[in-house]
């Protein structure tokens, strides 16, 4: 079965979006990095298609690249999240203002 | 033969002198809990150095005696100094005819008056101090009288400046002392600023610093004429400041707050006559200034009227010897100005002699009566100080003018002189020394003849140390004046080689005008000794608003506060209130409050929401990607 490569990208985008859409609204820094891995995972796939679609396997070389990278940075950004709520008892992102000039 | 090296010991004697008493003061007496030298130790090691250097000053000037005129010259080449481009200065000594009547002069009264202070000091909690800037001001005014060119005169000028205000403000835990000591250096630095203008001057239009290549160059310069009429009256604007002449001589009285051997050294014998040394050595240049000439003999007879009229009134001791000092340095300005340089420097040796006495003497009175300056206060001194008295009273004579006393000479050749200059110079010249000769005798007989005023104070003569002084120098008042006998001038004859030939030709008015000078001073002497034979200090005084304005010394002191202090005061208000608050503080302001209210504005931008941030950042994405993807079609 040969999936038409629109149908592929669109799904890529919509993925993305979903995750863009994640990472602005939500507030739960959980949620946000695990919306993060969305966003990358959709890249991958658009990589991938991309990659099919021109024949061409540089494109899923870079996908092992951005697996290994998102790895790393949910690993770094888990520690960061368990170690803010540890001193805050809080991963809401409204309650981090703590720089900001109270006005 | 002594030679040049002698001439530099004789300069570096009162050095060594300094840096004995100043060092041993840095390090040994400075801090409070060291022991202080006493004033015979201090005073020992400065008078020995001044005393030394007396010698080879002497020794020079009989050498000086032996030679014939034209080789009465000697130089010490020293090293070069500063090396710029066109300018070459060398630190170089040039002892001449002129120099060494001056050193000797120097030398003499300043050992004189070192060995004085010994005694006047004994109280004083820090002699050591005290003689290192007698000693460093001597080195100072050696320097000043034997450099060979105008940088080395300009080190010993401002070194003389810098040690009169150490000295004046010597006791500076009083603060009306320490104000007089910064009032003298204040005033002295307007003059000094005319001096530099002027040696400026002289190097952009001669291209030389030095006094020998410069008498050559003016020689030889063409269309300078302009130029020199400049440098004459910027240097005598130096010479105003340093010799206390209107309107720079408000200085000087205030300078009688140091101790009263300062006063005798610096501020009557010898500092205050470097300005008249200035003209002199530059003889060939401020004869070709006549304009300069003209304002100089003018400038001097009017101080000379101006300073004996405030003198006449006042009861301070030192004050009215101070006002006749700048009366005198009036007398020497006019003898310069009406071209009679060998005059003026023939009162600068009479005058230092007994204006260094009759300070010496008023210094033993107020030593004697602890400290009391008030004339009102004295009275009757003869019997308590037969001494003092006796000295006290050869000085008064010398200054009145009486034959053959040497004030006599000195101040009668310049009226001479000043006869042929101009009637009117002649007439403020003759008018003075009247006014002299009152204040003078108002002087001696308030001290020391009529009645005691002072029951309450028990009066002391002075110790040997103080009196040895005084019998010297009123020997020299008393025959100093030999030097210049009219018509068989010693000393004219001394300095032909800086002043040239001079020529006189008897007109037969010398004796008529003799006459009416010494006329004057008896005049004014018997006037006073009327008027003050029956002092009563309680009695009012007979024409009481001059009186008044005359004893608050013109009121000269007040006027020049209202036209600067007080001007200067309103001007840096407006500019304080006005200029600095309204106009540059309301633009420096108003720029900052205008960059803090952008500021409020992009504030509200920055709300602290991660997610806020992000979405900025995702629309600067989309729209710089949108931007690019328009420019690229």
């Amino acid at each position: 079965m040969i999936v038409e490569s629109w149908i592929l990208l669109s799904f890529c985008a919509l993925i993305f979006c979903v995750g863009l859409l994640g990472v602005l609204l939500r507030r739960n820094l959980l949620v946000i990095l695990m919306s993060i891995e969305l966003m990358l995972n959709a890249i991958n796939l658009t990589f991938v298609s991309f990659s099919y679609q021109l024949q061409d396997i540089h494109g899923q070389v870079c996908v092992f690249f951005v697996i290994a990278l998102a790895a790393s940075e949910s690993a770094v950004g888990l520690a960061l999240v368990i170690a803010w709520f540890r001193t805050m008892k809080t991963t809401d992102t409204y309650a981090m203002q703590y720089l900001r000039e109270s006005p | 033969m002594m030679g040049s090296s002698a001439m530099v010991g004789m300069v570096l004697f009162p050095w060594m002198g300094f840096l004995i008493n100043g060092l041993g003061y840095w390090f040994f007496q400075s801090s409070s809990h060291q022991k202080k030298w006493s004033s015979a130790v201090a005073g020992s090691i400065g008078t020995l150095c001044m005393l030394f250097s007396c010698v080879l000053a002497w020794n020079f000037f009989f050498q000086f005696l032996g030679l014939p005129a034209e080789a009465r010259v000697l130089e010490y080449a020293g090293f070069s100094w500063i090396s710029l481009g066109k300018l070459q200065v060398d630190l170089g000594l040039r002892l001449d005819s002129l120099s060494s009547l001056f050193v000797c002069v120097i030398t003499l009264v300043g050992s004189l008056i070192h060995l004085y202070s010994i005694g006047y000091m004994k109280e004083d909690p820090t002699p050591g101090k005290f003689f290192a800037y007698l000693n460093l001001f001597c080195f100072f005014m050696l320097i000043l009288v034997l450099g060979d060119s105008f940088p080395v005169v300009f080190l010993g000028w401002e070194g003389v400046g810098l040690c009169s205000y150490l000295l004046i403000g010597y006791w500076y835990q009083d603060q009306a002392k320490a104000q007089a000591g910064k009032k003298a250096f204040l005033v002295n630095r307007i003059g000094d600023f005319g001096f530099l203008l002027g040696v400026f001057l002289v190097f952009t239009t001669f291209g030389t610093l030095a006094f020998e290549p410069l008498k050559h160059a003016v020689l030889n310069a063409v269309g300078v004429e302009r130029s020199i009429q400049w440098i004459c009256g910027l240097l005598f604007v130096g010479c105003m400041g340093k010799s206390a002449q209107i309107p720079l001589y408000i200085w000087l009285p205030d300078a009688m707050a140091g101790p009263t051997p300062v006063s005798a050294l610096i501020h009557a014998a010898t500092m205050v006559t470097s300005g008249i040394y200035l003209v002199t050595r530059l003889n060939f240049l401020f004869t070709l200034a006549p304009w300069v000439l003209h304002t100089m003999a003018w400038v001097g007879a009017f101080t000379a009227f101006f300073a004996a009229s405030i003198a006449l009134c006042q009861r301070d001791i030192k004050k009215v010897l101070a006002y006749s000092t700048v009366s005198q340095l009036g007398y020497m300005f006019l003898g310069c100005g009406v071209g009679a340089f060998g005059a003026g420097v023939f009162h600068v040796i009479t005058h230092a002699f007994f204006k260094a006495l009759l300070f010496l003497g008023a210094g033993s009175v107020i030593h004697g009566m602890h400290e009391e300056q008030d004339l009102f206060k004295m009275g009757g001194l003869r019997k308590e100080m037969p001494h003092t008295f006796l000295m006290v009273a050869l000085g008064w004579l010398a200054i009145c003018g009486i034959p053959p006393f040497s004030g006599f000479f000195s101040k009668d050749e310049i009226l001479g002189h000043a006869f042929h200059g101009s009637w009117g110079l002649w007439a403020l010249g003759v008018i003075t020394a009247a006014m002299t000769a009152f204040y003078m005798t108002r002087f001696f007989y308030l001290a020391f003849l009529g009645r005691s005023r002072h029951a309450s104070v028990h009066v002391h003569e002075s110790g040997w140390n103080m009196l040895m002084p005084l019998q010297v120098l009123g020997f020299f008042s008393v025959f100093a004046g030999f030097l210049g006998i009219p018509h068989a001038s010693w000393l004219e004859h001394w300095l032909e080689p800086i002043l040239g030939l001079s020529i006189h030709e008897p007109n037969g008015m010398e004796w008529p005008l003799m006459f009416i000078s010494v006329l004057a001073a008896v005049l004014g002497m018997t006037w006073s000794f009327s008027k003050y034979r029956r002092f009563d200090p309680c009695e009012a005084q007979a024409f009481p608003r001059l009186a008044h304005f005359l004893e608050h010394q013109g009121y000269v002191n007040e006027g020049l506060h209202t036209l600067f202090v007080v001007a200067l005061q309103r001007v840096s208000f407006f500019a304080w209130s006005v200029l600095d608050i309204k106009w540059i503080d309301g633009f420096v302001l108003g720029v900052s409050s205008l960059a803090t209210q952008l500021g409020g504005l992009f504030r509200l931008l920055q709300t602290g929401v991660v997610q806020h941030y992000l979405l900025m950042v995702l629309m600067g994405l989309l729209m710089s990607t949108g931007y690019w993807m328009y420019v690229q079609g």
